[in-house]
């Protein structure tokens, strides 16, 4: 027998991958005992973008997705399922609003109202795979590229397409590609930002883990375009498994001479490496990235000469992201017309985001640029949990802002986002419940930016640390008249001034909660009470006689023993007791506690 | 393996994506083995590895083989539906190892519909 007659496509991104070998084991063994291990195969992906239902698995080619798999499910399915073809129904997807059962992954609003480009091969190959990859027409554009394009042509097709940078500032890729291709020079540079920072952004991991070939026919094209020899990936140490599928993939291009000398039997050398970052925030940052790789310490330096001119080494050097990289086979081998058929004015494409925080359906999404934000959080993000009403979404990660209710029906798209206070950033994008305390999000943020700060420029290195000492007082209920007018000066003075983009970007998260959640600061300071009941020295540990309904979760799950009641009485709390844990506060269902 | 050519490429593609059909487009031809306990215990085990070897031997990419439960006609399994696009499927009863052969051969391959073996169209 040779013929498979079906595919179990099991996800292998990171999330999954925590119990997906276990699930694997058990399914070789129960595929063996059924005798189906020769119609039966096993396919390992990358990441699938349902990581909140991880370990996620779809059989081929019925479409049947199933969801939470445990190891003690698998024997179950391949009776039930695979031998006698009854699709098990408890594994099936639920969709959280109407408690309908669904499936079929196509029919799962999550995948239905998003388009794939970058993750066309998401769950679909074996990203360690090359054949894989060249059946769904893999290599092609660069074969495409190198055999019948001049650069010329390669960077008229890419400024056609209207591709902009996807790590978050937006600047158009052909023509960061034609500025390169002009300067003068024999050595140039290629390199790959994989060095994703901000908290809550997984694109480029799982990009990097489901399609690593992707980026690497991306690096070849842009290698042609401006006749570089030599790229670098520079990938934080962080992500293992993106760095040993990206390895297994460069060995296996070098392998099929689609890298190395004599690309293609062309006459095009390019060859990649891999440079592993430390981890820190700043290295994300062109100039820190490229002093890192050079072996000095990563920290930024003033532009101009921007890299264009001098990169890497002094070398006239490109520096594109993960996901712009992942685009570019595409538009060669569809065109760039074909790119731009898709987006808004000023935004081409598809766009990748990592949905995460307080919604039902975390994970990755790529949707059209255009697509308003409600879409993404309510139809494709399945709406807020535990019935709980939207606040705002945090766009951008630290050098981000946070887009209210009033403003969720505008677009996708680069210069929209840029009008309500936020960025479109590398793609991470953050729901937050009405229990979110804005002045205690942006405080947050701010111990990101003050602790990664490379603390070369003064505005930076003590700006924003004197903008969290700010915001530590205000939470603590140490908040003083004055205090907001500080920051709104001081955030200003650091946006001015810093040396770089990670530091002019810094104040962002006080400056777009100041924008839309004033009142929230004003609580905390003048009132000295926190509207969402989120920072704890603010809250009095009293209980509510009029809402308390007498249930005694409080009283039961109270470690201190600080809490009395009685059956039909209202609790009562003992201020010398209490330890301020919060664990009445988050066990009482009626908000009694203040 | 050495330096590949653009031909090289082309082939890669080509014998990559027969594997892989199973997992993009659907097929125009779908066989459908009818596997719930009554099929199993009648022989349907054996329908369905006969199937695969002709599957595996005939070399056809838009074919789709797919095990389903009991059509509730315990008494007539184990059966088979041959769904080919555009046309109403055909639901053959009593299938055995040679009957699936032929049924393959013929009617999956050739579109001639096996009246004799068949229990009724649906």
């Amino acid at each position: 027998m040779s013929k498979i007659r079906t595919q179990l496509m099991l996800c292998g991104g990171t999330g999954c991958s925590a119990t997906s070998p276990a699930v694997r084991e058990v399914f070789e063994k129960e595929l063996e005992r059924q005798g189906l291990s020769e119609e039966v195969q096993i396919v390992e992906t990358g990441c699938n973008g349902f990581c909140t239902l991880g370990p996620v698995m779809l059989v081929q080619p019925e479409g049947i997705f199933y969801q939470k798999i445990k190891p003690k499910d698998v024997p179950e399915i391949v009776e039930e399922h695979l031998l006698k073809g009854r699709p098990v129904e408890k594994l099936f997807y639920v969709e959280p609003a109407s408690e309908e059962t669904i499936p079929t992954m196509n029919e799962i609003p999550f995948f239905s109202h998003q388009m794939l480009r970058v993750m066309r091969n998401k769950g679909l190959i074996d990203p360690e795979v090359i054949d894989d990859y060249i059946a769904r027409d893999g290599y092609f554009g660069a074969a495409k590229a190198l055999q019948e394009m001049t650069p010329g042509q390669i960077i008229e097709e890419m400024k056609i397409s209207g591709l902009r940078g996807r790590g978050g500032a937006g600047f158009p890729t052909g023509l960061k590609w034609e500025f390169a291709s002009k300067s003068p020079g024999d050595i140039k540079y290629v390199l790959c930002n994989a060095d994703e920072g901000d908290p809550g952004a997984f694109m480029d991991r799982s990009i990097l883990e489901a399609d690593p070939h992707a980026v690497l026919e991306g690096m070849i094209i842009a290698a042609r375009a401006i006749n570089s020899h030599k790229g670098y990936i520079y990938a934080r140490t962080e992500y293992p498994l993106a760095i040993r599928r990206l390895t297994i993939a460069i060995q296996q291009a070098r392998e099929y001479g689609l890298l190395g000398e004599d690309i293609l039997g062309t006459g095009f050398d390019f060859d990649i490496e891999i440079y592993e970052g430390a981890g820190a925030f700043v290295c994300g940052e062109e100039t820190a990235l490229m002093r890192s790789i050079e072996g000095k310490r990563g920290m930024p330096r003033p532009r101009p000469p921007f890299p264009a001119q001098k990169g890497l080494w002094e070398k006239p050097t490109i520096l594109n992201n993960v996901e712009t990289l992942a685009n570019v086979p595409q538009i060669i081998l569809n065109g760039g017309e074909w790119y731009s058929g898709v987006g808004t004015e000023t935004s081409k494409g598809t766009k990748v985001f990592a949905l995460s925080g307080d919604v039902n359906n975390i994970g990755l999404v790529e949707v059209p640029m255009g697509i308003s934000l409600r879409t993404i959080v309510f139809d494709i993000g399945g709406g807020i949990p535990n019935k709980k009403e939207f606040k705002a979404v945090q766009l951008g990660g630290p050098s981000g802002g946070c887009v209210p209710e009033q403003h969720l029906d505008i677009p996708v798209d680069y210069e929209e986002i840029a009008k309500v206070g936020a960025i479109m950033g590398s793609g991470g994008m953050i729901v937050m419940d009405e229990n979110t305390c804005m002045v205690d999000m942006a405080r947050f943020f701010m111990d990101f930016i003050q602790d990664e700060s490379c603390g070369k420029c003064t505005p930076c290195r003590e700006g924003t640390r004197r903008l969290l000492e700010i915001l530590n007082r205000i939470c603590e209920g140490k908040g003083k008249p004055g205090d907001i007018e500080d920051l709104e000066e001081l955030s200003s003075v650091i946006k001015e001034s810093a040396l770089c983009g990670l530091g002019q970007t810094g104040p962002n998260p006080v400056l777009s909660t100041l924008r839309y959640f004033r009142d929230e600061y004003e609580a905390h300071i003048y009132e000295k009470r926190c509207p969402a009941k989120r920072c704890v020295a603010l809250l009095k540990f009293e209980i509510d006689p009029d809402l308390c309904s007498k249930c005694g979760a409080c009283f039961r799950h109270c470690p201190a023993e600080a809490i009395t009641w009685k059956k039909k009485d209202v609790a009562v709390i003992q201020k010398d007791k209490c330890i301020k844990c919060m664990t009445c506060f988050e066990k009482c269902k009626f908000g009694a506690i203040f | 393996m050495g330096k590949l050519t653009i031909q090289d490429l082309k082939k890669i593609k080509e014998n990559a994506s027969k594997k892989m059909t199973l997992r993009g487009e659907k097929g125009d031809i779908k066989v459908i083995v009818h596997m719930g306990t009554c099929g199993i215990a009648a022989g349907a085990r054996e329908v369905m590895e006969t199937l695969m070897e002709e599957l595996g031997q005939a070399d056809h990419e838009n074919i789709q083989v797919v095990a389903s439960g009991c059509l509730g006609m315990c008494s007539s399994e184990p059966n088979v539906t041959v769904e080919i696009q555009g046309k109403t499927p055909v639901i053959y009863q009593h299938m055995n190892a040679n009957k699936m052969r032929q049924v393959f051969k013929r009617h999956v391959l050739k579109g001639e519909v096996q009246t004799d073996f068949a229990l009724a169209r649906g």
